[in-house]
């Protein structure tokens, strides 16, 4: 009897699929849907925050789809009053969030890649510690994590001190609240997304092909570029999607460490629904940043659908 | 010459170990050191002193914050597990149904959702709901059902795993034996997959422990959670009763882990001297 003809079987099928998908259904495809019908209406008149989409006057029904709100994204009035595509505060916000999480993950892969492959190699006895020792800050809080880093980095922080003590500086330079704060904390949090998928792909590589290039001439430089990083092509691409997407949307770590100028999306969301109270507009915004993580998404899957193939060929 | 340049790699690699593992130890060390300070500074080290651990707990924000999150924490790690195995049951065991691919794409989408925009959809539904029939008042109940979409997405992932390495035979034999289904399940596939839920609890538990931003969203006037006290905090400046309640996490979370994971080696090699035992029973059997 096979799997599948063994689980038609079950009477309690029908509960064992429903109890997730109505889960599912209600608290995020619902919630969604709510997301994008605010996000074409009006601001409201003071009671409510949004206007309804269909409306009843003087008799005949008006739908109103106001599209207003993803223009006003990408527009702004100029000198004449006219409306163009320029740098408003949103498109900053994007390409700013777009920036920090492709140096993220450059950082990231510069750091992880030597580590991962490192680790791979090491004795088989020790890589299970070595491998906690690298989990175990995942486990204990993020946020406090993120909020050492602002001690370390102060003006008169520890690492500012140590610098004057080595003579390295005169004066304490400012690192917190600039790009470079940023950079470290979101380096910091995200590089362990990228170690584990490396080594997940690394240790099951068969090193005995960089003999084998070796016995055949090569040197270790183009042995490592012709031999492992291909072969680590799914690993590389798995670690980036997974710092790359969660880095789009940070927003603890550019509220705690990023400067006044280093607006990003997450923040930007946040402002419009509860700063400004302009609820269609975050909604808006939310959505456009939905359209912006199904890129990477859909690059992460292609590519892990392509792997798990190859794992059952 | 190939001697000179296995040294060469051999130490770049330890040198590269030891600088990542600085990096990712440094603030946990800085937490610690700084929690024992005798004064506010945290540039330098003025002398020994407890005082930020009296101040913690006297400070009635984060001790009640502290007592909302574990109550949090627990209802969400076990309302995620149920789901997440649920969820993973579907996955793995039933290969054809209508909706499929939906289902699994819904599944697992919480996991790449950034929760900015998990928080506002959330939000937007609650104040309509709450519109409607006037429930839920946005609080604990709320931040649990924020927190508990993202952790079933996680508690899916590790359950998952667990079910398609296990034997299928197994439970294959059970229903031979004239076992019914939920029978089946709960003494053959739950004992069997019991780690991966122990796992899957830890994990939710310490993601909604840990969240900030969800609850930010979700949270109503007067519910603050363990986190968004010390967010409050963090954005105005340094205390160090911060630091503290970090020194208290860390060295919990380390024991927990370091404990957790001396057992499953013991079981592990538990099992392997099992194995080998009665594979040379087996071979003596047949000599």
């Amino acid at each position: 009897m096979n799997i599948e003809n063994w689980s038609r079987l079950r009477p309690g099928r029908r509960w064992v699929i429903g109890v997730p998908f109505v889960w599912l259904l209600i608290f995020f495809v619902v919630p969604f849907l709510i997301l994008l019908r605010i996000s074409v209406t009006d601001m409201g008149n003071g009671v409510d925050p949004f206007a309804p989409v269909i409306q009843a006057i003087e008799g005949s029904l008006h739908i109103s789809l106001k599209y207003q709100n993803y223009l006003s994204i990408f527009e702004q009035a100029n000198d004449q009053g006219v409306m163009t595509v320029g740098e408003t505060i949103y498109m900053l916000a994007y390409l700013t969030s777009v920036k920090f999480a492709l140096w993220t993950t450059i950082l990231c892969l510069f750091i992880g890649y030597p580590f991962a492959y490192f680790i791979a190699r090491a004795r088989k006895s020790i890589q299970p510690a070595l491998l906690m020792l690298v989990m175990l800050p995942f486990w204990t809080s993020f946020l406090l994590r993120v909020y050492a880093w602002k001690g370390i980095l102060a003006d008169q922080g520890v690492l500012n001190n140590f610098l004057i003590w080595l003579g390295v500086i005169q004066e304490p330079i400012q690192m917190l609240y600039t790009d470079v704060s940023m950079l470290i904390g979101m380096t910091y949090v995200y590089c362990p997304f990228m170690i584990l998928p490396l080594y997940a792909i690394l240790v099951k590589m068969d090193f005995r092909l960089l003999e084998a290039a070796h016995d055949l001439g090569a040197s270790p430089w183009n042995a490592f570029w012709l031999i492992t990083v291909p072969l680590s092509k799914a690993g590389i691409i798995a670690g980036s999607m997974l710092v790359f997407i969660p880095c789009l949307g940070e927003f603890v770590i550019p509220s705690l460490l990023g400067g006044a100028e280093n607006i990003m999306l997450g923040r930007v969301v946040w402002d419009e629904m509860f700063s400004s109270n302009n609820w269609p507009r975050a909604a808006a915004l939310a959505v456009v940043m939905i359209l912006f993580i199904l890129v990477p998404m859909a690059v992460y899957t292609h590519y892990s659908a392509e792997r798990d193939t190859q794992r059952e060929a | 010459m190939q001697s000179v340049s296995r040294f060469l790699q051999k130490s770049l690699g330890r040198i590269w170990l030891s600088a990542v593992y600085l990096f990712l130890y440094i603030p946990l060390f800085f937490l610690m050191l700084f929690s024992f300070n005798s004064s506010r500074q945290d540039s330098v080290f003025t002398g020994f002193s407890t005082r930020w651990y009296t101040a913690l707990m006297n400070d009635s924000r984060l001790v009640s914050g502290f007592f909302l999150s574990l109550k949090v924490a627990v209802i969400t790690g076990t309302l995620s597990v149920i789901l997440g195995t649920f969820a993973a049951f579907v996955l793995v065991r039933y290969s054809r149904f209508r909706g499929r691919s939906l289902f699994s794409g819904l599944v697992s989408a919480p996991l790449v959702m950034p929760e900015v925009i998990i928080g506002l959809s959330l939000l937007l539904l609650m104040v309509a709901v709450q519109r409607a029939i006037g429930w839920p008042e946005r609080g604990a109940t709320t931040i649990v059902i924020g927190h508990t979409l993202l952790g079933m997405a996680y508690a899916t992932v590790v359950i998952a795993s667990r079910l398609r390495e296990m034997d299928h035979m197994i439970e294959e034999a059970a229903m031979d034996l004239g076992c019914r289904p939920f029978q089946v399940f709960f003494l053959v596939t739950l004992p069997n997959i019991l780690p991966s839920l122990v796992a899957a609890w830890m994990l939710t538990f310490t993601l909604s422990f840990d969240d900030v931003v969800i609850s930010e969203f979700l949270s109503g006037p007067g519910v603050t959670t363990l986190p968004q006290v010390i967010f409050g905090y963090a954005r105005r400046g340094v205390n160090p009763s911060i630091y503290a309640a970090a020194t208290l996490l860390i060295l919990t979370v380390s024991t927990g882990i370091i404990a957790y994971s001396i057992m499953t080696i013991r079981t592990q090699a538990r099992r392997e001297r099992e194995v080998r035992a009665a594979v040379r029973a087996e071979l003596v059997a047949r000599s």
